[in-house]
């Protein structure tokens, strides 16, 4: 499916730890302004697919796109959250300071924040109902305030395109609703907001479109077309045996997973 | 005891010098060893300042002389060396981050031993007085090393006030710095020299060897103290600076001991002291949060005790010791605890030899009780579990759950009238 102007393009993207591949071949592109899900199972390769597209790690082959150009000329219209267990909460920090660190960019290193940025990052401890926290320190919040004070932080970038790591972890009933009506309203502002998550049960309720991966692309698209029994079932059914056996065999023996020593290989084969 | 007056006077311009250099030193290694510290980096600090060993001894011998500034450069090729070899070796081979950092420590620390020695037998080791960079020799510097180590110390501190919010965020959450746009990898490079600078500078005083104490230990001691991170600077900082004065009293009185194990010793000092005084975090706030918590436990579960009479006979109100003790079994000792905390607290009212609760009372014993049995109803309405295995499990979490637990718990079970065996759910009088 062709898509104007896509948040997001990924292409061809395949991915791999230690030489081991835990993404091959992802293909899909995602439209502006919907609420997006990238849904699958624990250890089907989502955050490692979302630190592929935030340029965290070099990909063994592919590339991404945001609104149609690199990651590095639109950086200030993608804000990223990361998952919430990636960082120690143990740091001597408060909460207005962390959502502060939403306004650092290349253009005030070694320079003070304005009043400006302050002001950004204050409010956007509003939206997520945690300004009576902002004084508090980061050691001692809860796993849902824990959450929102990432998706403050990345209020505060004032992107046009989210990508948010399982923001619904660790979350109360209570919270969860209230997170994903701020994304609701985002996506009315016109944002792309796209959502790692890993509970079926909400995919479909929550999103307006879904990609389901599974090491590879089960399906991407508009969700009544995505969640059929057949594509579930490939997504969450039976482990995909053989592909994380090829895995371990590349691993183990070597073998070169770039694009070019593929070529080099095909060559030397056919000769 | 003169010594020390004599060493506080400062009236000799060189204890002068030396000691206000090696505080200078502690200062500037401490505060930048906190962001090491908070990086989880310890371990590679230990093994960059054993490493620097060769790059000094190198630098010696092709250069014949003991200008800081050439020794400087020396170190801070060599610890930059192991510090990407570690990287390195860590991310291209199947080798786990600590055997890295073992493997090059070792190596670079055995190599630079190997260059000292030798240097020492060709008869310039006397002079150059390389030795003392195993175990630091404070009084040994000459006031022109002093100027030098101090300008770089200086030049440290600046960078780290000119980067301070970048290398927050680089310690708390490199990933986002990245995808905020920032040059993280320049800021890794500015941050792990500086570090390497550090190490180069105060193993003068503290030697290779123990040199990832001064580094590490005065970011460790300052951390249960502060929930911000400047003045966890700023007291690593003192803790760093005091040790170097201590360092410099003993190179004063005592000229043939080496400095190092002493600056590490009071390091160690004011780090066990942190470790047991520190608020919250502390050893001693520790047992005393442990013993508030039994004597909270004792007291409701008294108070529970006075309430399961009342239950039980209506009209009467005040009780004996010998019925408390039926109803439950309390030690003499845990019995008078509970009872003198209640009775301050005024609780429990004495009527005669018997007690009785008091309003207050009563009303807190409600909320123990009620507490239990809304905990008894969520385990078997929401966890399943049967009536006769939950009571252990509540009269735990009686004494833990908390004011809005209780409010989510009330609305979650919606305000129940009797717990699974049938026991009325008190609530609070209105
Ligand atoms: N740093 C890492 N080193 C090696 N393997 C990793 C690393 N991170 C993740 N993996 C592996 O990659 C696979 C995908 O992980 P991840 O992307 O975290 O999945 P998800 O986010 O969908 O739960 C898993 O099998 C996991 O074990
Ligand atoms: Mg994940």
């Amino acid at each position: 499916m062709e898509i104007n102007t896509p948040a997001l393009e990924v292409h061809n993207l395949t991915a791999s730890y230690n030489r081991k591949p835990v993404l091959w071949d992802i293909d899909f592109q995602l439209p502006q302004g919907q609420l997006i899900g990238i849904v699958g199972p624990n250890g089907s390769g989502k955050t490692t697919l979302l630190k592929n597209i935030m340029g965290l790690m070099e990909p063994d082959s592919g590339y991404v796109n945001m609104f149609g150009q690199k990651l590095d000329d639109v950086r200030e219209r993608v804000s990223y959250v990361p998952q919430r267990e990636s960082v120690d909460w143990d740091f001597p920090a408060s909460v207005l300071e962390v959502v502060q660190m939403g306004r650092y960019r290349k253009n005030n290193l070694f320079k003070r924040l304005t009043a400006r940025d302050h002001e950004i990052a204050t409010q956007s401890l509003e939206k997520v109902n945690m300004l009576e926290y902002a004084r508090r320190q980061i050691s001692q919040l809860s796993g849902g305030q824990q959450q929102r004070v990432f998706i403050a932080r990345s209020l505060a970038q004032q992107a046009d395109l989210y990508l948010m790591d399982e923001p619904f972890v660790g979350v109360d009933a209570a919270t969860e609703e209230s997170i994903l009506k701020l994304l609701t309203e985002m996506r009315q502002e016109g944002k792309t907001v796209i959502i790692v998550h890993h509970d079926l049960q909400t995919a479909y309720e929550y999103f307006d479109w879904i990609v389901l991966l599974n090491t590879r692309l089960v399906a991407a698209g508009p969700k009544d077309d995505v969640f059929t029994s057949n594509l579930l079932q490939e997504a969450y059914g039976g482990r995909l045996t053989v592909l994380s056996r090829i895995g371990d065999l590349i691993a183990k023996k070597d073998f070169p997973l770039r694009e070019s020593d593929f070529k080099e290989k095909e060559g030397q084969g056919d000769g | 005891m003169d010594k020390l007056l004599e060493f506080l006077s400062f009236q000799d311009p060189n204890v002068r010098t030396v000691t206000f250099g090696t505080i200078f030193l502690g200062m500037s290694a401490s505060t930048v060893g906190t962001f090491a510290f908070l990086r989880k980096r310890s371990l590679v600090g230990d093994a960059v300042a054993h490493s620097i060993l060769p790059g000094i001894a190198i630098a010696f011998m092709l250069f014949h002389t003991k200008n800081p500034f050439v020794l400087m450069g020396g170190a801070l090729l060599s610890g930059w060396l192991a510090m990407l070899l570690i990287e390195h070796l860590s991310k291209a081979t199947k080798l786990k981050p600590d055997t890295a950092i073992g493997l090059v420590l070792s190596v670079f620390f055995g190599i630079g031993i190997l260059l000292l020695t030798s240097i020492q037998h060709s008869g310039a080791g006397n002079q150059a007085g390389l030795d003392q960079f195993l175990f630091g020799k404070a009084a040994s510097m000459t006031r022109n090393d002093l100027i030098a180590y101090g300008i770089v110390a200086l030049i440290l501190l600046i960078t780290v006030i000119l980067f301070f919010k970048e290398f927050k965020l680089l310690s708390f959450n490199p990933d986002f710095a990245e995808a905020s746009g920032l040059p993280v990898k320049r800021l890794q490079f500015i941050l792990s020299t500086i570090t390497v600078l550090a190490i180069a500078i105060g193993i003068q005083s503290v030697g290779v060897v123990l040199m990832a104490a001064l580094l590490i230990t005065p970011a460790a001691t300052a951390r249960p103290w502060t929930e911000r991170l400047v003045v966890m600077m700023v007291l690593a900082g003192i803790a760093g600076g005091l040790s170097g004065l201590v360092g410099s009293y003993i190179s004063f009185a005592a000229p043939n001991m080496p400095t190092g194990p002493w600056i590490v010793m009071c390091l160690s000092f004011l780090a066990l002291f942190s470790l047991f005084l520190a608020p919250r975090r502390g050893v001693l706030a520790r047992i005393r949060q442990q013993r508030q918590n039994r004597r909270k436990i004792l007291s409701e579960n008294l108070l529970k005790s006075f309430y399961h009479l009342r239950e039980h006979n209506p009209e009467t109100l005040a009780f004996s010791r010998g019925e408390i003790l039926e109803k439950r079994a309390f030690s003499e000792v845990e019995y008078k605890t509970a009872l003198r905390h209640l009775r301050r607290h005024f609780y429990l009212i004495p009527e005669g030899s018997n007690w009785r609760l008091s309003e207050k009372g009563y009303e807190e014993a409600k909320r123990v009780v009620r507490l239990h049995r809304l905990w008894e109803m969520y385990l078997t309405e929401r966890m399943r579990l049967k009536a006769d295995h939950i009571h252990p499990n509540a009269e735990t979490m009686e004494h833990i759950i908390t004011p809005e637990i209780e409010e989510q718990l009330l609305r979650e079970l919606g305000y129940p009238e009797t717990d699974p065996h049938q026991s009325p759910i008190p609530y609070p009088k209105h």
